[in-house]
């Protein structure tokens, strides 16, 4: 009993001290994730500006917009223009969303260099959305997969509804690590497991990662956390400490969630990098133009800022 | 998983739409009978059971804009009693001069239903405060230092050590009478005027309250600047005084950190958390910033571990939407307000 006891404290203590990653990567995904979720349509030029601004901060993975038809997202209609429109910084990725071939090779052909590609871990979910099965809509990926290959072009899968989906309730942890691991045996390069209703918690994360790292490399795994529920930032420390060091987050916390009308949705890029400052992680992102970028945002969507560090007006 | 007719739907009262949020889950079983001090669940290494300080009455309202009438407080109160919530901080005995919004607090300490097996502490600052919250039938009460000088001098206009002096003579006179004493320790992770604070300090006043006979020490990131790194720093040191049974978290939210600190705390065997229905008290030191951590966003993530607090959190939302419609604003809470707008899905 005396070995059990001392056991568990010493996974508890593990747990608390973290054993941190000494580095993360943070995936900023307000210009693509952030805009389409925000009621007013951007300009061009003013979502230009705002990836100029986000590549002067020291982010290096900048999610640009989404080669889907206007017709389902007018936010990203100007995909093209953005694309061909915004500085690329050596060194900053610029990944596009690409639903299928025809969005594939128009991304291409605008110059984009990284896509993305979306799963999820709920049929419900896939029927409503894209009006197929799970199996189906990575089927469609399949030429996507095989066009990107053929061009070098690295892929990065997102899963949705991975602690929650706003049809089925509750979704199991093994399905969301099967999803994973097809999408990872296709060949993307990292999985990026998106909390889409923000209704996890650091117990719910803690029994999904657990099923996921039995199929998919942690140092392949990323989490898209979404603050609806005000536990994005303490679903993040779960994560980090079981050794994912891929973040992805949304500048001034743009993009609220559409299925809890005034609902807040993906978390704040600023609350985040304040967390991992705290804890002595290394991100490379400078927090002060940062901030001063969401309020560029915020200015030009005549809206406050979601982010909690911003609205405190922090004197580091 | 039926949807519900929108214009069925503003007919059903607060609480029939509560009951149609799917996350919200079922009320958490009662704690168990005698949760053994640091009893720790098999699979998590996490506390099973965390108690609950409720804050809203005092440290929310204080901090509040708008000055509540006397009868809603007592409202708030008694319906916060009937949560499961096992303490609630009433009110504060301090000069009306120097607090107006618990100018009330007589009225409020006699005003309030008394449910068996909640505590109902208040706020002394001194033995004038003490005798006169005793008069008043309060059964526990509070003490306020800090781990900041320069906060200590700005705020109570005396010295750390003469305010331990002062508390000195409260806890005396509650040991006499056998009133159980809380001390507060703020500026625990960072303070406005000093900035960075030294653990080390943090844990030589928690342990002169502690050995003044303070039962329990609630250790305030007062500006909300704390993160899981400066938490576990000064839990770390604070641990090396006082047996973490005897220790709190009272973490602000203003830099959205709070429920990231009190898990990193929980981690690390704290027990007892506080927070405020609603969210409710800004933070004096940065206008418009948020400043509690809210009670139901607190409860939703413990709920979620699979600990126990023995609160029913719809019941909590609905004080929390009762004070916020009394207030005339919108919750501070992120579970109450995803509770709200969840619309129905076609």
């Amino acid at each position: 009993a005396g070995l059990t006891l001392s056991l568990r404290a010493q996974v508890s203590a593990a747990a608390a001290s973290g054993a941190l990653p000494k580095r993360v990567k943070v995936v900023e995904v307000g210009p693509r994730d952030g805009l389409q979720n925000e009621k007013s349509v951007v300009p061009t030029p003013v979502k230009i500006s705002l990836i100029n601004m986000l590549s002067e901060t020291g982010l290096q993975v900048i999610e640009a917009t989404s080669f889907v038809s206007p017709k389902w997202v007018p936010q990203m209609a100007d995909h093209t223009e953005v694309m061909r429109g915004i500085n690329k910084l050596p060194g900053i990725s610029y990944p596009v969303l690409t639903p299928n071939l025809k969005g594939f090779q128009a991304a291409v052909a605008a110059g984009a260099k990284e896509v993305s590609i979306f799963g999820a871990a709920s049929e419900l979910f896939t029927k409503k959305n894209i009006n197929c099965s799970i199996e189906e809509s990575l089927e469609r990926f399949d030429e996507v997969m095989t066009a990107a290959r053929a061009a070098s072009i690295p892929v990065r899968g997102y899963v949705s509804c991975v602690l929650g989906c706003p049809y089925e309730g509750k979704i199991s942890a093994a399905k969301v690590a099967e999803v994973s691991k097809k999408m990872y045996s296709m060949g993307c390069y990292e999985i990026s497991l998106g909390d889409t209703i923000g209704v996890g918690t650091p117990g719910s994360m803690k029994e999904m990662l657990t099923a996921v790292m039995k199929e998919v490399p942690v140092g392949a795994l990323a989490v898209h956390c979404h603050d609806t529920y005000g536990q994005a930032l303490a679903n993040i420390l779960v994560a980090l400490q079981m050794g994912v060091s891929v973040v992805d987050a949304s500048v001034a916390g743009l993009g609220g969630c559409p299925y809890a009308q005034g609902a807040s949705g993906n978390v704040a890029t600023e609350d985040l990098v304040y967390m991992l400052n705290g804890l002595g992680i290394h991100t490379g992102v400078d927090l002060q133009k940062l901030m001063d970028t969401g309020t560029f945002i915020c200015n030009a969507l005549n809206r406050r800022t979601n982010s909690k560090v911003s609205q405190a007006c922090c004197r580091l | 998983m039926g949807t519900v007719p929108s214009a069925l739907k503003h007919c059903l009262s607060y609480q029939h739409l509560l009951k149609e949020q799917l996350w919200i889950g079922e009320p958490a079983a009662p704690p168990p009978a005698a949760p053994h001090p640091g009893q720790v669940s098999q699979a998590s290494g996490l506390p099973e059971y965390i108690k609950i300080v409720e804050v809203g009455p005092r440290d929310g309202l204080q901090n509040e804009k708008v000055i509540v009438p006397t009868d809603i407080k007592i409202e708030l109160i008694n319906r916060l009693s009937k949560t499961g919530l096992p303490a609630i901080e009433v009110t504060s005995f301090v000069s009306s001069k120097w607090v107006p919004q618990m100018a009330d607090h007589k009225e409020v300490m006699r005003g309030i239903e008394r449910h068996p097996g909640v505590q109902y502490p208040v706020l002394t600052p001194n033995l004038q405060g003490f005798h006169s919250a005793i008069a008043a039938g309060a059964t526990e009460v509070s003490v306020f230092g800090a781990a900041s000088e320069s906060f200590s001098k700005m705020n109570i206009n005396c010295s750390i050590e003469e305010s331990i002096e002062k508390f000195e003579e409260v806890a005396k006179s509650a040991r006499n009478m056998n009133i159980p004493v809380r001390g507060y320790v703020s500026c625990a992770l960072g303070c406005p005027y000093e900035g960075n604070i030294v653990p080390a300090k943090v844990a030589e006043v928690s342990k002169r309250l502690y050995s003044m006979g303070c039962y329990e020490i609630s250790l305030g990131d007062t500006i909300g600047v704390g993160t899981p790194g400066s938490m576990k720093s000064m839990l770390e040191a604070v641990m090396k005084e006082i047996p973490l049974s005897a220790l709190a978290v009272h973490c602000h939210d203003t830099y959205g950190q709070a429920l990231a600190n009190i898990l990193t705390a929980i981690q690390m065997g704290v027990t007892v958390v506080d927070s405020s229905v609603a969210g409710l008290g800004g933070c004096p030191y940065a206008k418009g910033a948020t400043g509690n951590v809210a009670t139901e966003d607190v409860i939703y993530m413990l709920n979620g571990l699979g600990i126990n607090t023995g609160v029913n959190l719809y019941k909590v939302m609905e004080a929390g939407n009762f004070i916020c419609t009394a207030l005339n604003k919108k919750t501070n809470s992120k579970v109450a307000q995803a509770s709200f707008s969840a619309g129905a899905i076609n």
